[in-house]
């Protein structure tokens, strides 16, 4: 019985670096007790990661699948396991099981594209996987811009790997903004919205949008009113999980589970489900 | 077809429950049915059907998944999965095997569901023609015929015989450990006995309720409609009607803290609770409104688009007859999609 594989059943995973990235979002590195990836995945998709007696929850995968050596997960506190995730220690056990959901197209749709990236806050997480791989594979991809905002300069996810890294690639375009001045930030002040307005891209783009649902909704207006059609624009989704398999039932919207058709759909794809996402 | 007279059936039970347990509807203490293991004496229940449906079969309403064993920064997980033993269920109806067909499009399409594929793989449906279908049956709305029940083993029961027909190997396997208690018959044996159950179904009230205006693509017709409102104002969100449906399957995944350790569990769940799709940082669903439309939505819409026009609901009529309220998928299908007769 115990050689049936069962989805359910996680894998060990042992927490080998904690970063500090914001006041309220850490970054954890995690492998197998004998050091490896717990598994592969796509950029996008996601892992349920446990502290048992504590609960269990999806977050997407934040490190590329091109770095061989270790998943990372940007996790902001905000409930139960969260909260207990933040005062884990390196060392700390958790559980983990996946990878779940589809990816984005890296290597068809977006393959040659000219890529806008945008996030919002902890929306960064699911991005910084699909930036990082296509940085891996430069070559495949046109331009990249990516524009990122948070609250504050101190809410701003992975803020060195921005600067020291992605601001210093060739063909590759970091535009920051946070929500209201601050002593200490000469760059752009503004919502997120408003910003990729002010910057004004073309239309050759491929746009990846994910931030909390009103920046998703106000920049997918600014960029159709640019002259975007939805299918140029991909986001990925959060909704409750608990099985991660189209099973459980908690995703469910429209006749799509989120957690399997999505968490990546391309825009139009949205259109066709009912609006309670 | 094979055949034994009534008062042989306890022999029969007697010879099946020497190989596997054997399972089948007793009256329980408040007066309603439900499964029990059959041994020497037990009374068969001639009610319609069983108050909670044999889902629990295979989906039990709670189910141990694994364990956890935490020392320090260290974890261990230990699959508590057993190997699952034969087991017989005798006398479910047509609409709840139907539910079993629901179910496994559900449970064991990949990546399969372990403990619900094991437990299907070594249960043996005997299903049972329903002799007097009541007034909350509506079987025959989603094309389920209560004289011809499915499962593995198809049975058939008049006031002195019952006959038995195997559908597959599993239940020919069955009928052929009964041989020496049954004795063949011909096909239409059972034929007059079907005649009375069609002329029963053709005066119950909800005959005439169809599926019209149902079904994969109706989401944009469906969704906006303003009847949601008042069909689920007096809601009470209790959730009644997922446990006591056949085909429901949302559940929720819990650790449970022992003291010695972490048992993780799966239990059934319900759309219609507030707290469903409650997370950190929001409700995607948060009126009972929403919560309700999304239940009759997946069962009508949702579903049958998913699985090639196959209706999530089995007219079982549980949900007619349990709903504190009265409210209940026939009345939502009136009243947004086609008309019961007159």
């Amino acid at each position: 019985m115990n050689n049936v594989a069962e989805t359910l059943i996680p894998k060990i995973g042992v927490i080998t670096d904690v970063r500090i990235d914001t006041p309220d979002i850490k970054t954890f590195r995690v492998v197998t007790r004998d050091g490896k990836k717990a598994f592969d995945h796509r950029p996008g998709q996601c892992a349920m990661l446990s502290v048992p007696g504590v609960g269990e929850a999806m977050f997407s995968i934040t490190s590329s699948p091109t770095n061989e050596e270790y998943m990372e997960f940007s996790i902001k506190k905000c409930g139960c396991v969260t909260e207990w995730l933040h005062q884990a220690e390196v060392g700390q056990e958790i559980t983990i099981r996946g990878p779940y959901g589809n990816p984005f197209p890296v290597d068809d749709v977006f393959a040659g594209k000219n890529m806008l990236f945008i996030a919002g806050g902890v929306g960064l997480a699911p991005l910084r996987s699909v930036i990082n791989y296509c940085r891996h594979y430069r070559d495949r991809y046109g331009s990249i811009d990516i524009v990122y905002g948070s609250r504050s300069k101190d809410d701003l996810l992975d803020y060195k790997e921005i600067i020291d890294e992605w601001a210093t690639d060739s063909g590759v375009n970091v535009h920051l903004t946070i929500d209201n001045a601050q002593e200490g930030w000469d760059g752009h002040v503004g919502f997120v919205p408003n910003y990729v307005k002010e910057l004004g891209f073309s239309t050759d783009k491929t746009a990846v949008l994910c931030g909390p649902p009103i920046m998703i909704k106000f920049t997918l207006e600014g960029l159709c009113a640019m002259g975007f059609d939805k299918t140029q624009i991909y986001t990925t989704l959060e909704l409750r999980m608990k099985c991660g398999v189209g099973k459980c039932g908690r995703c469910n919207v429209g006749s799509k589970y989120v957690c399997k058709d999505g968490p990546v759909f391309r825009c139009d794809e949205l259109d066709e489900l009912p609006d309670e996402y | 077809m094979r055949k034994c007279s009534l008062d042989k059936l306890d022999l029969v039970f007697a010879e099946i429950a020497k190989n596997a347990e054997l399972y089948l509807p007793v009256d329980g203490s408040d007066g309603g049915a439900v499964y029990q293991k059959w041994t020497e004496g037990t009374k068969r229940s001639e009610k319609l059907n069983t108050v909670k449906s044999p889902k629990d079969f295979f989906f039990p309403q709670t189910e141990d998944l694994m364990a956890f064993k935490t020392e320090g920064k260290s974890i261990d997980v230990i699959d508590t999965r057993k190997a699952a033993e034969d087991f017989v269920v005798f006398g479910v109806r047509a609409c709840d095997v139907k539910a079993f067909d629901v179910l496994d499009r559900v449970f064991m399409v990949e990546p399969q569901d372990s403990y619900y594929t094991t437990k299907r793989e070594h249960g043996v449906i005997i299903a049972l023609a329903c002799n007097k279908p009541s007034e909350t049956c509506f079987c025959k709305t989603f094309g389920i015929d209560p004289k011809e029940p499915m499962g593995d083993i198809s049975a058939w029961e008049t006031d002195s015989e019952i006959f038995f027909k195997a559908n597959n190997e599993k239940g020919e396997a069955l009928l052929s450990k009964l041989s020496g208690l049954l004795a063949d018959c011909a096909d239409d044996a059972a034929d007059a006995q079907k005649e009375k159950i069609d002329a029963i179904m053709d005066k119950l009230p909800l005959k005439g309720l169809t599926t019209e205006g149902f079904g994969g693509g109706k989401t944009e017709e469906l969704f906006n409609r303003p009847e949601w409102a008042e069909l689920s104002e007096s809601c009470l969100g209790c959730g009644t009607c997922t446990f006591v449906c056949p085909t429901c399957q949302c559940y929720d995944i819990k650790d449970f803290n022992t003291g010695n350790g972490v048992l993780r569990y799966r239990c059934w769940d319900s759309c219609m609770y507030s707290d469903f799709t409650k997370m950190a940082h929001g409700n995607n669903r948060l009126t009972q409104k929403e919560r309700f439309r999304q239940r009759f939505m997946h069962k009508l819409v949702y579903y049958p688009e998913n699985n090639d026009g196959l209706f999530s609901c089995v007219g079982c009529g549980r949900c007619l007859a349990k709903c504190p309220i009265s409210m209940n998928i026939a009345k939502v299908m009136k009243k947004m999609g086609g008309k019961a007769s007159e």
